[in-house]
């Protein structure tokens, strides 16, 4: 495909464009910068199981707050913060294989409701365990040493190289027997299976591949950002959120989520900061619009001749 | 110890106090064409799901090229080299037809080269006849096209044994002629086919012995020609509609 | 005995819990649609309740019904015009459609209603039951709660829309070959789950203090009270409903209040592996 290409072309541009914020723009410029590589990550993430496969899940919430919480923690006992992002990630893989195992094979409305229930589980979980999370007040994370404008490029850059790894990964997948099997589970997952797909083993690759990069965005964000708690770091919210820039840009594919993303990250910006108070409203009515007109999103519109 | 390739024995299926298949056995030789026939609801899908892995047995056995594979999973089977078709046709819609079919070589027949994948999916396609329209959606095909399709994805996985069932379900008479030419080629390629129909002529002239199942029990299984005059198999039909039939065949010969 | 206490505070909380989900539950089992506004709607009929109650001083036991009516309108509307068109897709755009539309009824009532939270509150005393004390007020709640539940029972059983809905549950198909119009029944059913989640608001309101924040967590109760009890039937959501309050009640008796809530969501969890039907359901959401 010759437009491959060309989108590659463009995506280093991108690439090349965010990371050049600090030197070109200023501190909420670059904050914007980090944000949007931050949700590419997290819409190229649930792209794997929500697009490729057609698994509604919901778990993407329980994956950051379980890399928030874990990074933190380990954080605080003294861990070097990269190495406590990695353990992070790791972590969050584990816990995706495990619980993948069971949650998989429910499908449709129930697996949802499962990955629901799973982010509500750790979240009240993680309220409950006050003595090693902090229960509902939180948990404060040592703040980076450098001074704001050196900690602002310190996650740009940490945020820029997860989506890159995410995206190597979904560009990967997309050409190989795992993405042609999991389209094929998507279309028709007894047929799938009938024709020599190991549907299980695929789902849960996809599944675990949710969740390795969101682990390490929440680590990532919990050392941003300094604070976490249970409420916001397992967040049904932002999975729904990466589920429709993954629905505006082209579900399944290897750019819509990164123009899902960024569309929607911009935008939800500019209504923030001129409509505060229907902003939530906006945005709502934002997501039914796009439902009802681009249900197949940006990227897969028939333009007619 | 038999060269079958395919050996049931006593299998049995029950969903919750009702037997769906009933201490079922038989085998099968390489190179058999093999009818199974029964009216509707005797348990032929159901024994088709059983032995391919669909749906767990509750007694029995399979064995397939002597290995058991009684608790073996769909995929499984379809990398074993066991392939069936379904009478309700089961495409990947929103794929192309060349995709449905290579999804077939990739996987089943474990081809790890996706382009080389394409290309032998294109001579699967071309042998069923369906060359012409490899880049439609598989949901855009008229039914004799899916019933093609579902040939070609089932050629792509290279299967030892293929069942069939009921695939001439909907099809007119010149179709079903097709589909039996189809069929006929298919078996002269060695691969060993079970047909599941409805229609007594093309079990007839395909078949070398025949399988009948009714409430879940074989009953009958034997050359064509005694199973269908098997008072058993009559009763099981009620009767007179394929007495008649036998007559007509009989005449014809 | 402290546990005549626990268990009659779970037997008022299980009674107001059924309320919650019957609406929820009915219109998942029927349009297979998991609406994200029915913590909303209950909300908002008991911020009408309230505010009729504030600067009217009508009884909120007298305003059920009209409340619920009013958010039967909503509900019939919305269901028409939005939701109608998504029926039959996949759940994730359902869940998303639903998202949306609760998304800017959350931001309306947060612009209309404060997020203070507002409670009715009703003196009517208490009342000494062999050991426990019970609220006269949580009584009434219950009382009506389950008259409301047995009330939407009978409509399903009974008349003649109760029985196309029904009908609409177990086969659409079949249904429309008897001549059903499943459009309207969705919205009809749709706007009978948005009129018990009114009503149960205005219950709620005498018993808990109503803010916009609270939709969220209702909505959860909902979801484990569907899996615990069964989706689309009454007696499910009444079962899933007292299960789930009893449940509660002594998990927060023992392990803390904090850990109840967890252990619904677990009790959940493991439901789903093992039993996803729920102690009565029996059509399946693949």
């Amino acid at each position: 495909m010759k437009n491959r290409r060309i989108a590659y072309f463009f995506f280093a541009i991108w690439v090349i464009a965010l990371a050049s914020t600090p030197w070109l723009a200023n501190n909420y410029i670059v904050k914007i910068a980090t944000f949007l590589a931050m949700y590419a990550a997290i819409a190229l993430s649930w792209n794997f199981i929500g697009g490729f496969a057609g698994y509604p899940s919901f778990a993407t919430g329980a994956f950051i707050g379980l890399g928030a919480y874990s990074g933190a923690l380990l954080q605080n006992t003294g861990w070097f913060a990269p190495l406590a992002w990695g353990a992070a990630m790791v972590i969050v893989v584990v816990f995706a294989a495990l619980v993948g195992k069971v949650i998989l094979k429910m499908k449709g409305h129930y697996f949802a409701i499962g990955s629901i229930a799973l982010v509500e589980v750790l979240s009240h979980g993680a309220s409950s365990w006050s003595r090693l999370t902090g229960g509902g007040e939180g948990l404060n994370v040592a703040i980076m040493a450098g001074g704001p404008d050196f900690i602002g490029k310190v996650f740009l850059f940490t945020m820029i190289v997860i989506m890159l790894m995410a995206f190597i990964a979904t560009v990967i997948v997309d050409k190989s027997r795992l993405g042609f099997g999991l389209r094929c589970i998507q279309q028709n997952e007894d047929a799938a299976d009938m024709l020599g797909v190991n549907v299980m083993r695929y789902k849960l690759l996809a599944f675990i591949l949710s969740g390795v990069f969101c682990g390490g965005i929440g680590a990532a964000y919990a050392s941003w950002v300094a604070y976490i708690s249970p409420g916001d770091s397992f967040s049904i919210l932002v999975t729904l959120k990466a589920a429709v820039m993954v629905l505006l840009g082209g579900a399944g594919t290897v750019f819509g989520p990164l123009i899902g993303s960024a569309v929607f990250v911009i935008f939800e910006e500019l209504i923030w900061s001129k409509f505060l108070d229907y902003h939530q409203g906006i945005l709502g009515l934002v997501v039914v619009l796009l439902i009802f007109f681009l249900p197949n999103g940006l990227l897969k519109i028939k333009w007619s001749r | 110890m038999s060269n079958a390739l395919l050996e049931v024995t006593s299998i049995s299926k029950n969903f919750g106090g009702v037997a769906a298949v009933k201490d079922v056995s038989f085998s099968l030789e390489k190179g058999e064409i093999v009818g199974l026939i029964g009216p509707n609801g005797a348990g032929k899908t159901t024994l088709v799901n059983l032995v391919t892995g669909v749906i767990p047995v509750s007694s029995g056995t399979v064995l397939f090229e002597g290995q058991d594979v009684t608790r073996q999973r769909p995929f499984e089977a379809a990398r074993r080299g066991l392939a069936r078709t379904f009478q309700i046709v089961q495409p990947f819609p929103a794929m192309t037809v060349h995709e449905n079919v290579t999804a077939g070589v990739v996987f089943a027949a474990n081809e790890s080269d996706i382009e080389k994948a394409r290309s032998i999916a294109l001579d699967h396609l071309n042998f069923v006849g369906l060359g012409k329209e490899v880049d439609r959606p598989a949901s855009a095909l008229t039914l004799p096209s899916r019933k093609k399709l579902e040939l070609a994805k089932s050629l792509a996985m290279r299967p030892k044994v293929l069942l069939l069932d009921e695939v001439n379900a909907g099809l007119n008479t010149a179709e079903v002629e097709g589909a039996l030419d189809l069929i006929r080629s298919i078996a002269q390629r060695g691969i060993t086919i079970v047909i599941i129909e409805h229609l007594m002529k093309v079990v007839m002239s395909l078949s070398t012995r025949i399988l009948v199942l009714h409430h879940g029990e074989l009953i009958s299984q034997g050359l064509p020609d005694s199973v269908v005059s098997d008072p058993k198999v009559i009763e099981a039909y009620l009767g007179t509609k394929y007495l008649e039939r036998r007559k007509i065949f009989q005449g014809a010969k | 005995m402290i546990y005549t206490q626990v268990l009659a505070n779970g037997l008022m909380l299980g009674a107001i819990y059924a309320c919650i989900a019957v609406g929820f539950s009915l219109v998942w089992g029927v349009l297979s649609v998991i609406n994200l506004m029915h913590g909303a709607f209950i909300v908002l009929g008991g911020y009408l309740a309230f505010f009729s109650w504030l600067h009217l001083g009508l009884n909120p036991f007298l305003m059920i019904i009209p409340v619920a009516l009013v958010l039967f309108a909503l509900g019939y509307g919305i269901q028409r015009y939005a939701i109608n068109e998504v029926v039959s897709k996949p759940v994730l755009i359902t869940l998303t459609v639903t998202f949306g539309l609760e998304m800017i009824l959350y931001n309306a009532m947060n612009l209309a209603f404060s997020a203070t939270p507002r409670r009715i509150v009703l003196d009517l005393g208490v009342v000494d039951f062999g050991g426990a004390m019970l609220p006269l007020d949580r009584i009434a709640a219950m009382i009506l709660a389950l008259a409301l539940t047995g009330l939407l029972y009978l409509i399903l059983r009974t008349s003649k829309v109760g029985r196309a809905i029904v009908a609409v549950r177990m086969d659409r198909d079949a249904a429309t070959l008897m001549g059903i119009e499943y459009k309207k029944i969705y919205a009809t059913t749709f706007g009978l789950g948005a009129f018990m989640a009114g009503a149960c608001g205005a219950i709620v309101a005498v018993v808990f203090p109503i803010s916009t924040s609270l939709s969220g967590l209702l909505l959860g109760k909902a979801f484990v009270i569907c899996v615990i009890g069964g989706l689309g039937t009454v007696p499910g959501a009444l079962v899933g409903g007292l299960a789930l309050g009893i449940i509660e009640s002594f998990a927060g008796h023992w392990l803390g209040s904090q850990n109840a809530i967890l252990i619904g969501f677990l009790l959940m969890l493991v439901l789903l592996v093992v039993r996803p039907t729920g102690i009565i359901g029996k059509k399946g959401y693949e």
